[in-house]
């Protein structure tokens, strides 16, 4: 009897102590479930192979990737070791406790210098200017155009556009251009149309269009150091640029007032559109002629600039963080050294991956991988974001609130609804006492 | 006779009723207090409280000023408005084609079981599946609707001021048999005796229906009106899936946003009460009617 139960309690014990062995073996990165995160995931089984340690990317739809991961933060769960959040998440999980801070590991690679600075200024450092750094960027990505290059440069459409517009039909260089163009293809007798652009208004998705515009009209969301926001918001430049998105959503295909990424690939792929607005991270599906039968004759280029020659690009992508109620901090520090190596930020590009190496953006190599990327690259370089503070998802829900009704219906005037915006925002700020 | 066979097997094997009532009713109780009368307590004392989930802040009491807050915000008495603007065409349009269609299926026709049948299934569909289902239907560009319609491009969803109908249109489209099979059970209750005597009295249809079918079935289409505007009330995949229309925002949505998007807990957990009296109070006034309509 003795015999058994020590023999018993032997194999329990061993049982345990593989456990424990097993279970620090593995990581999890919890990600929206989109192309980067299948390339995220061949560039770990690399890892797993040098290592042995095993990393699963877990993926949701990009529609309850947000709740799901706050969810969890909520629950202080450690069921994922690491996220790959978005950019505005960062104050909310910064102050929340959710996220490691990761200044010291930072300082101590030198990412500063290594990422290009747009990546470090939105995806990794909070507040603003502060120093303290809580991701490391991992996805770059922006907003950038996809055209229709045969139409384009169909002889008789240049000589048409040449005799309506009188200038030369090419890729637009500014906003105005790009209206021209969209007016002039938009043909709903033969069910086709001028311009995709975003409108979906339950998350981002129509903000950051609309910030495409705002920003390369000079225009700002507010000071995100004061918070100040009457007078920003509701600029001259940002009520021009609002019209200007306005007007291009009359050139949309019809019932367009709900859509993002995925109906805005499909405006090209379906023949519907003669230019498209996305975020770079879709284009590889563009250049694919398994998932796009206009491959061939599809080509890209990037926000054009406003009326004073201003270009900037709303900002996408995400910086990787590690959860603070993680059981393997310890292992994710290990992989977090393994991925910023200039090898590995390589590889991911190598992948489909948008690195934000700034070694590897830079690199001839890189930048003539695929038809969008010296695109990128430029776009990299001038991005803005949304706010980032804890309070991001009001902010953003009472943009939709205020501008989806003039965009999609053309009710009220921009005017009306951005010093609507303006107040809304004051008053949230207000009661968050972040004016200061 | 069966029941006290089972006691006595049961006594022999010494369950006693105490220990039967023991072993059923108290894990149902505690289940109860867990999961519905718990939760319930706790989220009204967070609506009291400027409490938000995803902040590691405490929360701290701010008496009523999250329901002040809420009563004197335009754009939730917009969401009420849009809801209750729902709710009256839906709940309509379904009582109109349930008993309608529950009127014709009333009589002797040919397959009159399997129609029956299959004018079941939509309700048995998941509401996703027909949220996407009639998207695609709606379609400008390739749905059936504008085709059969000779509509062109007409645009449903997109249309501020036609997406709450289209809602509404998809929401009768699947609850009216719902409708159509309560009104079936009352209409087939309704003794033929009556009919009888009022066609021997001559009595015209109109008089016919107003006199004896409707007063007979109205208890339990008052039955099907109380479920389906309870239903209705705090409908949410449905428009969440078709539209993201500022006009098709029913409050069930603006509540998910607060909760679940913006992480207002406190605030929302004020909403959530706000709601919840509003639902009592009108299935309070449904439920009174419905007893006069029985006593007559």
């Amino acid at each position: 009897m003795r015999k058994t139960m020590t023999g018993l309690l032997a194999g329990i014990g061993l049982m345990w102590a593989c456990g424990t062995s097993a279970q620090a073996q593995e990581l999890t990165i919890f990600w929206a479930e989109w192309d980067p995160a299948n390339y995220l995931q061949e560039l770990v089984n690399e890892y797993e192979a040098q290592t042995g340690v095993k990393v699963t990317v877990e993926t949701t739809p990009w529609a309850d990737f947000q709740t799901k991961a706050f969810t969890e933060f909520n629950a202080k769960g450690s069921a994922y070791d690491m996220v790959v959040g978005d950019s505005q998440w960062i104050g909310a999980a910064s102050q929340a406790g959710h996220y490691v801070d990761l200044t010291d590991f930072f300082n101590q690679h030198k990412l500063n210098e290594v990422m290009a600075p747009a990546t470090v200024k939105y995806y990794a450092e909070y507040p603003s200017n502060s120093k303290k750094y809580w991701s490391i960027p991992a996805e770059g990505d922006a907003v950038g155009w996809s055209y229709r290059k045969d139409w384009f440069e169909d002889p008789k459409e240049m000589e048409a556009f040449k005799a309506k517009y009188g200038y030369d039909l090419a890729p637009p260089k500014t906003w105005a251009e790009m209206r021209d163009i969209a007016e002039f293809f938009h043909r709903p007798g033969e069910k086709r149309y001028g311009i995709a652009i975003y409108t979906d208004n339950s998350y981002d998705g129509l903000v950051m269009g609309v910030e495409n515009a705002m920003f390369s009209y000079g225009g700002e969301l507010g000071d995100y150091q004061s918070y100040k926001v009457d007078g920003i918001i509701n600029s001259d430049k940002n009520v021009k640029a609002l019209e200007m998105y306005r007007e291009l959503y009359g050139f949309t295909p019809p019932g367009w007032a709900k859509s993002f990424f995925v109906e805005n690939n499909q405006a090209i792929t379906e023949n519907l559109a003669a230019m498209s607005m996305n975020y770079f991270a879709f284009f590889p599906a563009l250049v694919n002629e398994a998932s796009n039968p206009n491959a061939k004759v599809t080509g890209f280029f990037a926000n054009p600039a406003g009326p004073n020659g201003e270009q900037f690009a709303a900002l996408g992508g995400q910086g990787i963080s590690v959860i603070s109620y993680s059981d393997n901090q310890e292992e994710a520090m290990k992989f977090l050294e393994w991925f910023i190596k200039d090898d590995t930020q390589k590889r991911w590009a190598e992948l489909g991956g948008y690195t934000a190496s700034a070694k590897v953006l830079e690199s001839p190599e890189f930048q003539n991988a695929t038809p969008y990327n010296k695109a990128f690259y430029e776009t990299m370089f001038k991005v803005k974001d949304f706010w980032a503070t804890p309070e991001y998802a009001e902010l953003l829900i009472q943009m939709n609130q205020r501008i989806y009704p003039f965009v999609t219906a053309g009710q009220g005037t921009a005017k009306e609804a951005l010093d609507s915006l303006a107040a809304d925002w004051k008053a949230t700020f207000d009661k968050y006492g972040r004016n200061k | 006779m069966t029941s006290l066979n089972t006691n006595s097997r049961a006594a022999s094997h010494g369950m006693s009723d105490i220990r039967i009532r023991n072993l059923f009713i108290i894990p149902t109780i505690l289940f109860l207090i867990v999961f519905n009368i718990f939760p319930l307590i706790y989220s009204l004392g967070y609506s009291f409280t400027d409490f938000r989930a995803s902040s590691a802040a405490p929360a701290n009491f701010v008496g009523l000023q999250n329901y002040r807050a809420l009563l004197n915000d335009p754009f939730i008495w917009l969401n009420f408005a849009i809801t209750a603007k729902y709710v009256i065409v839906s709940v309509t349009g379904q009582v109109i084609v349930g008993f309608g269609t529950a009127m014709l299926l009333n009589r002797d026709i040919p397959l009159k079981g399997l129609l029956t049948t299959l004018l079941l299934l939509p309700m048995m569909l998941s509401m996703a599946v027909v949220g996407l289902f009639w998207k695609l239907l709606y379609d400008p560009s390739f749905g059936i609707i504008n085709y059969t319609l000779g509509l062109g491009s007409f645009e449903w969803l997109s249309n501020p001021d036609m997406a709450l109908y289209a809602v509404a249109i998809t929401d009768i489209w699947m609850w009216s048999p719902f409708v159509m099979l309560l009104s079936l059970a009352g209409l087939s209750a309704v003794p033929k005796h009556l009919y009888e005597a009022a066609a021997i009295d001559r009595a015209g249809p109109f008089y016919t229906f107003f006199r004896i079918t409707l007063p007979l079935v109205a208890p339990i289409l008052m039955i099907a009106i109380i479920f389906r505007t309870m239903e209705a009330f705090k409908t949410f995949d449905l428009a969440y899936i078709l539209t993201s229309q500022p006009t098709t925002e029913v409050i069930s949505i603006r509540l998910y946003k607060m909760a679940f998007q913006e992480w207002q807990t406190g605030r929302s957990c004020a909403l959530a009460y706000i709601v919840l009296i509003m639902v009592l109070a009108i299935t309070n006034i449904y439920v009174k009617y419905l007893n006069k309509v029985k006593e007559r």
